[in-house]
């Protein structure tokens, strides 16, 4: 092949082809997104659940029986305060500051686990009043929903720890930022759905 | 090529990104940017947000509990969005909008989900244990 | 079926083995045992015919560890026929028993293992055969066509097919060890509950679909992200080909749907192992709810198995008829139409439930409008055929009975719509023959429409013709005998999943049924003859010039089978054929300035994975506590072991990479391409 023959070939191939390393974007954000979408509609499920059956005492109690709404305001408190605390966190990896962010995180798990152990407390004392949830098809659903949010918060708490001992090795690396940003969008997106929890169970469960 | 160019090739993907027709984000993680001030409104949002039922329905404040119940729907829908604006740090541009598309259309699907269960299941009670739903509608 | 052991069992074997004992293998069943023993030999031959071969470090290495899309859409494929024949050996031990049971004859299934045997069959066609099948075939084409290297999560690619394959295993388990659920596909309860199904089938079911789940919702979100985050510069949303379409809705259905299931087999599973009250009948429990949230899972599914078969249709007709598919915006706009639609149909599916003429009008309204986009579709292909030069090769004649076979379907489908033509219909055996006529006449046809049209771009050689249309006809006329006589009972008022019957007169249209099943049996076996004897004369058969139908999307840019990293340069789009715009517009392979390609690397964190989760599943099914409670701590602890695994990429050298490709430049020029 003459010279002119191969710069004429390359500018033919210029239109066709990407002579350049092309790097793909990262997906992860968007997939984890997509993931959390689709944990949505487990949920919707749930609360689909509590909607219909939720009325379903079997003669047996009811939320106004059941619910202690000063534990459910404190409850409530730990998750908001942990979300704010996650912020901290996320604003100090952008300041890349490696140790205040996983203090944050700590006192972002600590908040966690108290939202998780007064939840278990609460289930702990309805199981002891008779109340657990093979009682009622009320309370079936009450536990399912509730529980499957406290399930999805200590899975939370375990990813978190993993992350602080993965911050500790490698500090803020790509790896680590985008598996805290994803962290980040999963606690708050369980902080969302507990606002759904709190109003639609306990709160309108109160005011039948 | 040695690892050195290989590097120099990952700097240079922005200026790649440059001449990408199909794709016009140019964020280069992905992972949103997060400013304090904007956790700061959202958290004093939501407390106001959270506190304001809680206080309704636990100190009794209003004599209807339609009203109530309506005004605990919307303070809670209002959080709701106040979380996906200033904690999820969900925009129109995240993603290439992408986020935006995926999460309106969960919400209907959510809407769907819930709204269609309880109307087919009420429809149901209705026409094959009237009864039931009689005991529903009148019970404390 | 688990007998009542004699003794009661000692409290260490319940809390060690927990329901499983000797008993529960059915060795007092001729027919399992048969089947055991044919498997067992059957497997031990492979087995030793890999270790005789010494493939078991190539098996590892380049398929089981592979994070390569092509070679995991190969292995779900693989996966979809094998356990296509074992759906198929229910159908054909179905069609034979209602053949036979009239009158005094007693047919040779005892009931209770004729149930497990019309669960499992509707249970490994829809989730192991159907699903395995589509996304396969999105596994291998999607990156091809949008011109990526892979997708974008190469190791979950490898765990999401590890994970149905476990779902697919623990099935298949409980033909020899416990029983199979008895209670039709979708174990309705109260029927699947504690107290009318004991046993352990229901949970093998529960737990099967429940691990394959895992695994389909996350390619779901893989493939999503590969879509939008992927395609080649130019490749905007309406110049992607029509299969990617599809795929893309497809994806989307499945990220959106399948967390129902999850949900609702979770609630069920609860009822069973905990004791709940949903879906009982006591204690305020309404079982009309799973029914609900089932279908609202169920319908969608149902989509996402035609979709990405209507995207097969749309590249063969404009393939082989030589011209731009006809309607390319209105086929994009059917399908995003189709995907959001197929949320507000579900109802229909139990009409009879007796919501009121109120719902049923609303969801028998919006059905006939989803049929609406479909109709659209089948007149965009039928243009697309108009006066275009048509090639009746295999693909194309999968299509042309497709067309036939679905519009059929369809509009029994649209008869089934209108309520009170359902309370007549429903559970009767003309809803059995409708949806065979859409799943077979659009899911199986289009399957194998697929693999004939891409088998070429897979292997290298394209399938020998004769047998490929043995197959088609042989599926075809067999189709059509084994189901037009079901929408006759069905009509006459049979209704379905019967064992026995005592009319005689109805005898006649069971064995018509019967023996079209036989010609479908010959049909599976052309395939696989077809497949050996194009392996025997792959020589001539050969495909040099990776373009071997005169394509028109960009997978037919590469060699077959195309290289590991797909495209040594990511391809410019400009046109939605992009191909044959490279093709018309004087597009020549690039020879020199090739560049390392940075490619993931393979693992086996995907099947310890999946093969945990399987143990767990195990545990679960037969309450063995201890080891659910273990393996499920072992499963956190290895996949929060495998996140600190950061090794995971690796670089082809640019020397190889030109060497690949010069070689097939090399080919193309010998056969004057």
């Amino acid at each position: 092949m003459s010279a002119s023959n191969a710069v004429m070939a390359a500018e033919g191939a210029d239109r066709w082809l990407v002579r350049e390393d092309l790097h793909a974007q990262p997906g992860t954000m968007l997939g984890f997104w997509l993931y959390l979408m689709s944990d949505c509609l487990i949920f919707a499920c749930l609360f689909a659940m509590y909607g219909v059956v939720g009325h379903n005492y079997a003669a047996g109690p009811s939320p106004k029986d059941l619910f202690e709404l000063p534990l459910v305001a404190v409850n409530t408190a730990m998750l908001l305060f942990s979300s704010i605390t996650y912020g901290f966190a996320m604003i100090e990896m952008q300041r890349r500051r490696v140790n205040a962010t996983i203090g944050w995180l700590a006192v972002t798990g600590l908040f966690g686990l108290a939202f998780v152990g007064i939840e278990l407390y609460e289930f702990q004392h309805l199981i002891h009043e008779g109340a657990g949830p093979q009682r009622s098809a009320f309370l079936s659903a009450f536990f399912a929903l509730v529980g499957t949010h406290g399930l999805h918060v200590s899975f939370g708490i375990v990813w978190l720890v993993t992350l602080v001992f993965q911050l500790k090795r490698w500090g803020l690396t790509d790896a680590t930022r985008r598996r805290l940003a994803c962290l980040s969008m999963f606690w708050h997106f369980l902080d969302l759905i507990w606002i759904g929890v709190f109003t639609y169970v306990y709160l309108m469960g109160v005011l039948r | 090529m040695s690892a050195a160019d290989l590097h120099k090739a990952s700097a240079n993907a922005e200026f790649v990104h440059g001449h990408d027709e199909a794709h016009d984000d140019h964020h280069d993680d992905g992972i949103p940017h997060a400013a304090f001030k904007d956790y700061l409104i959202g958290f004093l949002l939501s407390v106001l947000l959270t506190a304001v039922p809680f206080w309704l329905v636990m100190a009794d404040v209003l004599p209807s509990k339609h009203a109530t119940t309506a005004i605990i729907v919307v303070f809670a829908i209002a959080q709701m969005l106040v979380h996906i604006v200033y904690f999820l740090h969900l925009d129109s541009r995240s993603q290439g909008g992408w986020n935006m598309l995926a999460a309106i259309f969960t919400v209907v699907l959510v809407v769907i989900t819930i709204a269609g269960s309880l109307w087919v299941m009420f429809h149901m009670n209705d026409n094959m244990m009237p009864a039931m739903v009689h005991e529903m509608g009148t019970s404390p | 079926m688990t007998p009542a052991s004699a003794e009661p069992r000692s409290e260490l074997a319940t809390l060690l083995f927990g329901r499983l004992s000797l008993d529960s293998i059915p060795y007092h069943e001729p027919i399992i045992v048969m089947t055991f023993l044919v498997a067992a030999l059957a497997g031990t031959a492979v087995l030793a015919w890999i270790t005789r071969a010494r493939a078991w470090g190539w098996l590892w290495r380049d398929w089981i560890c592979s994070i390569d899309h092509k070679k995991i859409g190969v292995m779900y494929m693989i996966l979809g026929f094998v356990m296509l024949l074992r759906g198929f050996a229910d159908a054909i031990m179905m069609r034979a028993q209602q053949a036979m049971a009239f009158g005094d004859a007693a047919g040779y299934l005892p009931p209770h293992h004729y149930d497990q045997i019309f669960t499992a069959h509707g249970v490994i066609m829809i989730f192991f055969v159907a699903m395995p099948f589509v996304t396969g075939l999105m596994n291998y084409i999607v990156p091809l066509q949008i011109g990526a290297r892979d997708v974008a999560f190469p190791f979950l690619n490898n765990f999401s097919f590890w994970m149905t394959t476990a779902g697919a295993l623990l099935v298949m388990l409980s033909l020899f060890v416990g029983e199979f659920a008895t209670t039709g596909w979708l174990a309705f309860p109260p029927l699947s509950g504690a107290d009318y199904s004991p046993g352990v089938g229901v949970d093998y079911y529960i737990w099967a679909l429940q691990i394959a789940g895992v695994g389909t919702l996350l390619s779901g979100v893989n493939l999503i992200v590969t879509i939008v985050k992927m395609r080649a510069p130019g490749m905007t949303l309406m110049k992607m080909p029509v299969f990617t379409w599809t795929a893309l809705c497809t994806n989307v259905l499945i990220v959106a749907a399948f967390p129902v299931l999850t949900a609702v087999l979770l609630l069920l599973g609860l009822d069973r192992t905990v004791g709940t009250n949903f879906f009982t009948n006591d204690f305020g429990g309404n079982p009309m709810m799973y029914v609900n949230m089932i279908w609202i899972w169920g319908h969608p599914e149902v989509y996402i198995l035609i979709l990405p078969l209507f995207g097969v249709f749309s590249e063969v007709v404009s393939t082989f008829a030589g011209k731009r598919l006809f309607g390319y915006t209105s086929m994009v706009y059917a399908t995003v139409v189709i995907t959001i639609l197929s949320y507000l149909v579900w109802l229909h599916h139990f009409f009879t439930m007796g919501s009121g003429a109120s719902v049923n009008s609303f969801f028998g309204i919006t059905t006939m409008i989803i049929s609406i986009p479909t109709g659209a579709k089948l007149f965009n292909w039928l243009f697309t055929m108009y006066r275009g030069r048509i090639r009746f090769e295999l693909p194309m004649l999968w299509m042309m009975g497709f067309m036939f076979t679905f519009v059929v379907g369809g509009m029994t489908g649209v008869l089934l719509a209108v309520p009170p033509a359902d309370f007549v219909l429903h559970n009767s055996l003309f809803l059995i023959a409708h949806f065979h006529n859409v799943i077979i006449g659009g899911v199986v046809f289009g399957v194998f429409a697929a693999v004939s049209y891409w088998y070429p771009k897979v292997f290298g050689y394209r399938l020998n013709v004769f047998w490929g249309k043995v197959s088609f006809w042989c599926w075809q006329i067999g189709f059509l005998f084994a189901f037009m006589p079901l929408y006759v009972l069905g009509l006459m008022g049979v209704t379905r999943r019967v064992s026995h019957f005592e009319d005689m007169s109805l005898q006649p249209f069971f064995v018509v049924a019967a023996f079209g099943a036989v010609l479908i049996g010959v049909g599976i076996l052309a395939s696989l003859i077809q497949f050996y004897v194009s392996y025997q004369r792959r020589e001539q058969l050969r495909d040099v010039t990776g373009d071997p139908w005169d394509g028109r999307t960009l997978e037919w840019a590469t060699s077959s089978p195309p290289p590991e990293y797909n495209f040594a340069f990511t391809p410019r789009v400009h046109d939605i054929d992009a191909w044959w715009d490279m093709k018309r517009g004087g597009y020549q392979r690039p020879t020199t300035g090739f560049l390392a390609i940075h490619m993931p690397k393979g693992t086996s964190a995907g099947i310890i994975l999946a093969g945990i989760s399987a143990v767990v599943g195990f545990a679960l099914i037969w309450h063995i506590w201890w080891l659910a409670v273990a393996s499920f701590a072992s499963l956190v602890g290895f996949a929060i072991f495998h996140t600190f695994n950061l090794n995971r990429d690796f670089h082809i050298p640019a020397d190889e990479v030109a060497h690949v490709e010069s070689a097939h430049t090399r080919a193309l020029a010998v056969n004057g391409a």
